[in-house]
């Protein structure tokens, strides 16, 4: 195999090969001790597009270990402020009181949890590890709609309850320490649940730090995934009429058929946008033609943050986790190294 | 002198247990074989942290697993040459990880700088 096609995982039509490839010591040729100015100059990472929300980026020349801790990091490992603890004072309308508690943590609040500390469960709230948010909402009727009026929320003041009605209490010194950027959830329109008149909520949310590890309400991010880069290869030139049918098997703009000397051939001018759906595989016209493959260091990420962080200091964040869990386990190994010696004296 | 671990930005202090790395009954005398068995860690550290020892000449063998999901609780194996042990190979590797984490950090600063990419508001 060459060097290149040692690097491709093969995606055939019943089955996926070489997905793991040679990279242990010891195995045919290439593998060498861990050579930082190896790594150094045959990585790199492009970012391909960058919105407030989302990120689309890619990490070439890591091993697939690495793209997948940081894509487990993005998901369940990253610290927020979501609410954990609901002090219901009064509920009186129709959703109970642990799916309003449910609903009431799912939404993502505008908080940086740097600002804060851990809490522990067992510990007391303080201004510097919790979030006060006050709920009071009671729905009443409109006396100045019309009598025949259809639409709830003409009919009745307050029928439905949105996260914008969620107030914070700055409690100690939050207010100095963010006063000028109010603590809020991060959409004002999330509707957390219904009313008619005479019923009211009233209650007090804590707001804490934790990661999606404990609870996927605090996961920074709408999802984070990676795909591997696909690489279509042309074994044998594909011509005239079965160029076109080879454009069609593909997404559009992955394959453009071009003219070249006379002869209409197709070529793979966008292989980014392939979803490799193998329809490709299904046709004989091209048995023994393409060979459909993946680069297998290239990843494309796609990460979309919920709003709380920005998605570049997400990866960020990601990286620096992943990091102090190298520390912590480190610093327990130098522990155990140090007791062990101690235990031996 | 202790090593103490500086209370951590991003790890949840729950994360933390006493004994958070010990050596399984069953390595060899001289430490070159050894399994070690590392608390409230999962796949997200044990694979790339396989890959970065792997990454050692020095190192025969290393595989990771975790003995049962509802455990938090991961088993390291790592073989050696006689040229190192087991333990130095994990550091190695702890550090090779970290090193690579570091660069790509540096790297991604740097690609954020340059701000050649799509962005749209």
């Amino acid at each position: 195999m060459s060097l290149e096609d040692r690097n491709r995982v093969v995606v055939l039509e019943d089955r996926v090969e070489n997905i793991s490839g040679a990279e242990y010591p010891m195995s045919f040729g290439n593998q060498l001790p861990f050579n930082l100015d190896d790594f150094k100059n045959s990585f790199d990472i492009k970012i391909i597009r960058l919105t407030p929300t989302e990120m689309e980026f890619d990490l070439i020349g890591v091993d697939a270990s690495i793209a997948n801790a940081l894509r487990r990091i993005l998901i369940a490992e990253i610290p927020t402020m979501a609410i954990e603890n609901v002090y219901m004072i009064n509920n009186t309308g129709i959703v109970q009181d642990e799916v309003l508690a449910h609903r009431l943590g799912l939404i993502p609040i505008n908080a940086d949890p740097h600002d804060f500390q851990w809490k522990r469960p067992d510990e007391t709230p303080t201004d510097q590890n919790t979030i006060v948010f006050r709920l009071d909402v009671e729905c009443e009727e409109n006396r100045s709609a019309a009598a025949d009026e259809t639409d709830p929320k003409k009919k009745y003041i307050n029928s439905a309850v949105y996260s914008n009605q969620l107030r914070w209490e700055p409690k100690g010194d939050q207010a100095e320490r963010f006063g000028s950027r109010t603590i809020k959830p991060i959409h004002d329109d999330i509707l957390i649940t219904k009313l008619r008149p005479g019923q009211c909520i009233s209650c007090e949310l804590h707001c804490v730090k934790g990661v999606g590890k404990d609870h996927a309400k605090f996961s920074p991010v709408a999802t984070a995934s990676y795909r591997l880069l696909p690489d279509i290869q042309i074994l044998k030139d594909i011509t005239g009429d079965d160029a076109d049918l080879f454009r069609k098997c593909f997404p559009p703009g992955v394959v453009d058929v071009v003219e070249e000397g006379g002869v209409r051939k197709a070529k793979v001018v966008n292989p980014r946008k392939d979803t490799v759906s193998r329809e490709v595989l299904r046709h004989k016209e091209f048995e023994g033609k393409v060979r459909l493959t993946r680069v297998r260091d290239h990843f494309v990420f796609n990460v979309e943050s919920t709003g709380i962080l920005s998605p570049e200091t997400l990866l960020t964040e990601a990286l620096e986790v992943l990091m102090e869990k190298c520390d912590i386990a480190k610093a327990a190994l130098a522990n155990m190294e140090k007791s062990d010696d101690d235990d031996g004296e | 002198m202790e090593t103490t671990v500086q209370v951590p930005n991003y790890i949840a202090v729950l994360d933390i247990p006493e004994e958070k790395i010990e050596v399984l009954p069953g390595a060899s005398a001289d430490l070159t074989s050894a399994t070690f068995s590392i608390k409230e860690e999962d796949h997200t550290l044990g694979n790339s942290l396989r890959w970065a020892i792997m990454q050692n000449s020095q190192v025969d063998f290393c595989g990771y697993s975790i003995p049962h999901p509802s455990e938090a609780k991961m088993n390291v194996r790592i073989q050696t040459t006689d040229r190192t042990n087991a333990v130095e190979a994990m550091n190695k590797g702890l550090d090779d990880l970290k090193t690579v984490c570091q660069f790509i950090k540096a790297r991604l600063g740097e690609k954020l700088e340059e701000k050649d990419y799509a962005q749209m508001e």
